[in-house]
């Protein structure tokens, strides 16, 4: 009895550490251990997260206040610059649908299914784990806003980790760069696969890349949508150390796209679906309602003109895929280049078949056209274009090629 | 001046009010968790290893010390993706230390604590890595160099999270 007495600090420390070291086995030993130690994370999350949601809440406020009312200093010029972006962006659109369009054509002969992002969700990230070895994130959102575990975060830059788990009104998202997580990857130019892991140093490595390949330093890596988290074809970042590692395999370094130590809103992936690539039946006629849209004075749609699936659209544009022969010989594969000029001439020719409501062999010669309408037209200078959508049908018909 | 104490009744022990014993631990938790988003390079201290040091080298009682450090450890741990019982085991053996050592040594200066600090920072990681190894399987880098300036970072704040809890602790 002395003895315990004497020695009782001694017991009580060494059964607070067996009690716990029991509590940390079992699980480990457990595959699933959050339910096991939902309830304390639970209590865990609910005593510190809504002083952090507060703070977000005041931190964001004031900024927004700030910069929406008081601090405005070069938003003119911001504004213009934008303009000029966006003005870039829709030719350079137009492009892009041309070569998108084509490789949905060849996934559809290939009956490639694709999936794609249908639906995310914005959150505000609030806090973290605290812990160095723990490099994880909450977010204000939860199962009550739908959030469930195992959805990919992801920001504009790049991705940025999955939900681990997801409490009532927050959610723990385990980032890309801790050691535990596991995304599949592939490298943008040489295709090659690995997994995608992180460090205990915080670094992010691909694993799995057999020693015998290079791999050069600076190519983007891509997730490959084998761990079926991640949408194939997301931006994950970029190489930045290639060397030898253990074993067979390469020893490379990326550096995340998205900065994951500067994380404020992120965007949940909620819904991913999965559908048959289709070509897309729309695609030569939004490259010229884009054109046409932005120009000035493009006539109305004339009387005659067929009843398209495209409202507003130019009547060239918008006939030539409304027709079966449009439809058939749409832009499908670029064609080489060709002056303003020659732009122009094609939309013209396209023009002329859609006034004719071409079925015929001439109207699908014809239809083969804009195929450099689309494209080409993106290159032509608005003016000559403007002139010659104008509806005149009596001179386009003789442009119809016999 | 003597930094041993050679009799029980030169200690002196304190106490922490209720509200101070709840909100001090949380409040720590909770700016360890908040604040690395804002300042990156705070995610080197650990404040609530801090609070334990503190609470346990103030009440010099071992039993106090170690469910303190139980207590901020699960609670830290709890917001982890990792198995609850890393942080709680490393603070239990260092609040369980902190207050043993506590007795026989005076922490009221502040080269003392700085010392103590950057031995029990050194232990905390050390029971920490060794538990995360052998126990979970995590893979763990070890670095001296890295774990004493750690260190050394966490006993210059200590020196000022004490001087703060002494403002609040009270004279039994």
């Amino acid at each position: 009895m002395d003895v315990l007495g004497r020695y009782r600090n001694l017991i009580v420390l060494v059964g607070v550490l067996f009690a716990q070291v029991l509590g940390l086995a079992v699980q480990v030993k457990r595959t699933t251990d959050s339910e096991s130690t939902r309830l304390v994370r639970i209590w865990a999350v609910d005593a510190v997260t809504p002083l952090e949601r507060v703070l977000v809440w005041v931190e964001t406020s004031t900024s927004s206040v700030w910069h929406n009312y008081f601090y405005l200093r070069g938003v003119r010029a911001e504004n213009r610059n934008l303009k000029a972006q966006i003005e870039r962006m829709s030719l350079e659109q137009v492009r892009m649908s041309q070569d998108a369009d084509q490789a949905r054509r060849l996934q559809a002969l290939l009956a490639f299914k694709e999936q794609f992002i249908s639906k995310t969700m914005a959150a505000q990230v609030i806090g973290s784990s605290g812990s160095e070895q723990s490099r994880s994130v909450y977010i204000d959102k939860g199962e009550n806003d739908g959030i469930k575990p195992d959805m990919a975060v992801i920001t504009a830059e790049g991705i940025v980790g999955k939900v681990l788990r997801a409490y009532p009104s927050t959610s723990l998202v385990l980032l890309i760069n801790d050691q535990s997580s596991g995304v599949g990857a592939i490298l943008e130019k040489s295709r090659l696969q690995g997994i995608l892991k992180g460090t205990s140093s915080g670094e992010v490595a691909l694993e799995k890349v057999m020693s015998d390949e290079t791999v050069p330093a600076g190519e983007l890596v891509l997730t490959s949508g084998g761990d079926g988290i991640f949408p194939k074809g997301l931006l994950v970042g970029r190489v930045t150390k290639v060397g030898a590692g253990s074993d067979l395999f390469l020893n490379i370094r990326v550096r995340p796209a998205a900065d994951l130590s500067r994380l404020e809103e992120v965007l949940v992936v909620t819904k991913i679906d999965e559908r048959q690539a289709l070509p897309d039946q729309t695609g030569a006629a939004r490259a010229v309602d884009i054109l046409a849209g932005r120009l000035p004075g493009v006539p109305s749609k004339p009387e005659n003109a067929e009843k398209g699936d495209v409202p507003g659209a130019a009547a060239p544009g918008r006939v030539a895929t409304a027709t079966s022969a449009g439809s058939e010989a749409k832009p499908k594969a670029a064609p080489p280049p060709v002056s303003a000029g020659g732009g122009a001439t094609a939309v013209r020719k396209t023009a002329t078949s859609s006034d004719t409501g071409s079925g015929t062999s001439s109207g699908t010669a014809s239809g083969t056209k804009p195929a450099a309408a689309g494209s080409d037209a993106a290159k032509a200078p608005p003016k000559p274009l403007k002139a010659v959508v104008e509806p005149k049908p009596q001179p386009a018909v003789e442009d119809i090629p016999h | 001046m003597a930094i041993t104490y050679t009799s029980g009744a030169q200690v002196e022990v304190y106490r922490f009010s209720v509200p101070a014993t709840v909100l001090i631990p949380l409040t720590a938790v909770f700016l360890q968790a908040w604040l690395p988003l804002r300042l990156h390079f705070f995610s080197i201290f650990d404040l609530p290893l801090l609070i334990t040091i503190g609470f346990a080298t103030a009440r010099r009682s071992p039993l106090a010390g170690l469910f303190t450090g139980s207590l901020i450890g699960i609670l830290q741990d709890a917001l982890t993706h990792h198995p609850i019982g890393l942080y709680g085991i490393s603070k239990t053996v260092v609040g369980f230390g902190a207050s043993s050592l506590g007795i026989k040594l005076d922490v009221e200066n502040a080269g003392a604590r700085f010392l103590l600090t950057i031995f029990f920072y050194v232990v905390h990681e050390v029971v920490y890595f060794l538990i995360a190894r052998g126990l979970v399987g995590l893979h763990m880098a070890w670095s001296w160099p890295h774990e004493f300036l750690s260190g050394m970072a966490n006993a210059l704040l200590g020196v000022f999270v004490f001087l703060l809890l002494d403002r609040v602790k009270q004279r039994t």
